[in-house]
């Protein structure tokens, strides 16, 4: 299987054959994943197949796992010592969990954008060339910073600012800038956390409008409390219930119009969570 | 609701007279012991300066300001050691019984060689122990090894000058100088400049990784979230984001290292000569003033005096080190929300 060679090579160039696959092609897929914060359970035999070049939106009540979901697929819970993983969670086939996949070149494939805008204490240009130079993509850099940040929504406002420090942005151009540096490298899949519950209403409407755009390019999974933005935004809707299950994962008019499930509806409805 | 007395909800200056007074004298209190400390530092500076001032002329500076006020007319007292032959006379003899001199330079340069060789020791040493307890310790080995590093720093120094002496001299610093063809002594500048640098070396480690735990995690995260390895995120990322903490540290150790005293006695010695061989013995200002107070001398006598001079000389020094401290703290400030 070559796509699964190129997930723990350190040569993270996307192929075209990558770029041109079918729309509906799985992704990302957990089969019966379970996870566990020692006693803990965090997450319940979750199943679920995300689609490529989508918006999937993970919705749920706190503490339900979502954002547990999210950090087992490019592997942040490694980072967690008590933390420990069962099942399967596969990036195109490969079991990112197996022996010989190298978290950090999984994380290469797959970029993360978190809830709080996180800048490096660098400029601009620097923060989103890190992860070009982290990756030995430092041939066209400045060519990619700029596309990278054209991507973001970004390069009007900072075109003449490249060297002043990321941290003298307003929070909501942080966030952005943040998912200038994710996309930089040009990774396949993009995590977000929660990633405009910090921001003011205005900056939270840019993000949104923004990630309509890169979900045609990449595939897109959100975490997010607001349900209404979800339903703005998002093509699958996955929604998490208390105890880590995986409760319904339909398209998201399906879940917000018709779903199967009664606690769906009731948490939706506001009834629950 | 009566109308016929006035409304007292408890909120009238009566009430809240008693609490106002307890909080006045506890400011005043507060206030009294803040003043100790600035009123040493004044009176400290005072004297040194008082009795420098002497050295350099024939009365102390307070009795020259009242003479002055006295006749009312600008006069300059004689002078007894001239302000250049201090700064620029290389040799420093102060007992010499027909020809003494009173070049500070031997001085300040064993100061600065010791400082320097403890800055090649303690800065390197110190900022890759700090990153290997900030980054890469596990929890249970920092538990261990951070209370081990601070009692380091609380030995007290004159048993590094006798670790000097008996060690770092004879089995480090005599062979060395003997796979370079030169006999060292009992004393030289290199062991000086070793012991300093390994008691600065916790003072460095310590800060700076306060400075480097205080790095949010998120940081670390989104560097981590990019595929980059753990020495990438240590040296790229935590390492500029608390650049300031570990900038200061390293002031405060090179400003420790200005001041020592019994450690670089016992281990660099008391020959006041300008050298630049690190294998020499060497005297520094601090290990002149040791000196000086142990022989007989009198009091008002040029000798007693030009230690006030190399006094007031060591604390400009110090209080340099500290204003760059404070301006490289501002400079290098990140604020994180």
């Amino acid at each position: 299987m070559a796509q699964t060679d190129s997930l723990i090579t350190t040569d993270v160039s996307v192929t075209d054959r990558e770029r041109t696959s079918r729309p509906d092609e799985t992704v990302v897929r957990a089969d019966g994943l379970e996870v566990h914060y020692g006693e803990e359970r965090a997450l319940t035999d979750v199943d679920i197949d995300i689609p490529e070049r989508k918006v999937t939106a993970i919705i749920g009540p706190s503490g339900c796992g979502k954002s547990t979901f999210l950090r087992c697929v490019n592997r942040m819970n490694d980072q967690i010592d008590t933390c420990r993983i069962d099942g399967d969670l596969s990036f195109h086939g490969k079991n990112v969990y197996d022996d010989d996949v190298d978290p950090v070149a999984l994380r290469r494939k797959i970029g993360m954008v978190f809830q709080k805008p996180n800048p490096f204490p660098k400029s601009i240009r620097d923060n989103v060339a890190y992860g070009l130079r982290v990756q030995g993509k430092t041939d066209d850099v400045d060519a990619r910073v700029r596309q990278a940040l054209e991507g973001a929504a970004l390069w009007e406002e900072v075109e003449g600012q490249l060297d002043s420090s990321g941290l003298d942005l307003s929070g909501g151009q942080q966030q952005r800038l943040c998912i200038a540096r994710a996309i930089a490298p040009d990774p396949e899949v993009l995590l977000m956390d929660e990633p405009t519950s910090a921001l003011d209403p205005v900056a939270a409407a840019k993000i949104e409008d923004l990630i309509a755009d890169l979900a045609r390019e990449y595939t897109v999974i959100i975490v997010t409390h607001n349900m209404q933005q979800a339903a703005r935004i998002s093509d699958k809707t996955a929604v998490f219930l208390t105890g880590g299950e995986l409760v319904e994962f339909d398209d998201t008019a399906t879940i917000f119009e018709d779903p199967d499930d009664q606690r769906v509806e009731d948490y939706i409805t506001g009834r629950f969570g | 609701m009566s109308t016929d007395t006035s409304p007292d909800p408890g909120i009238t200056a009566e009430v809240a007279d008693a609490d106002r007074r307890r909080n006045r004298r506890v400011r005043r209190l507060l206030f009294g012991c803040t003043s100790i400390t600035v009123l040493t530092t004044i009176a400290i500076f005072a004297v040194l300066f008082d009795n420098a001032f002497q050295f350099f002329t024939d009365e102390r500076f307070h009795q020259w300001l009242i003479g002055m006020a006295a006749d009312l007319t600008l006069y300059f007292p004689e002078q007894r050691v001239g302000l250049l032959e201090f700064f620029t006379d290389t040799e420093w003899r102060p007992s010499h019984a027909d020809d003494p001199r009173f070049g500070i330079i031997p001085l300040a340069a064993g100061t600065l060689l010791v400082t320097i060789g403890a800055a090649f020791v303690s800065i390197p040493i110190g900022t890759a122990t700090a990153l290997y307890l900030s980054e890469y310790a596990t929890p249970g080995t920092r538990k261990y090894l951070k209370p081990t590093l601070e009692v380091l720093a609380g030995i007290p120094t004159i048993v590094y000058g006798f670790f000097a002496l008996t060690f770092i001299t004879p089995v480090i610093v005599g062979p060395l100088g003997a796979l370079f063809g030169i006999s060292v002594g009992r004393f030289s500048a290199l062991s000086g400049s070793i012991v300093v640098g390994i008691m600065t070396i916790p003072m460095v480690a310590s800060i700076s990784e306060d400075a480097m735990s205080s790095v949010p995690d998120e940081l670390r995260n989104g560097a981590y979230a990019l595929g980059a390895s753990k020495y990438r995120v240590s040296l790229s990322v935590v390492l500029p984001a608390s650049i300031s903490g570990v900038m200061a540290s390293y002031i405060l150790a090179v400003s420790r290292a200005i001041g020592e005293t019994m450690a670089v006695l016992l281990a660099a010695g008391y020959s006041a000569n300008l050298t630049g061989n690190p294998f020499d013995e060497i005297m520094t200002m601090t290990a002149y003033m040791v000196d000086a107070t142990r022989s007989t001398m009198t009091v008002g006598s040029v000798e007693f005096q030009s230690l006030f001079a190399v006094g007031l000389a060591l604390f400009c020094m110090t209080l340099t080190a500290n204003l760059v401290n404070d301006y490289v703290k501002r400079r290098y400030r990140e604020v994180y929300r």
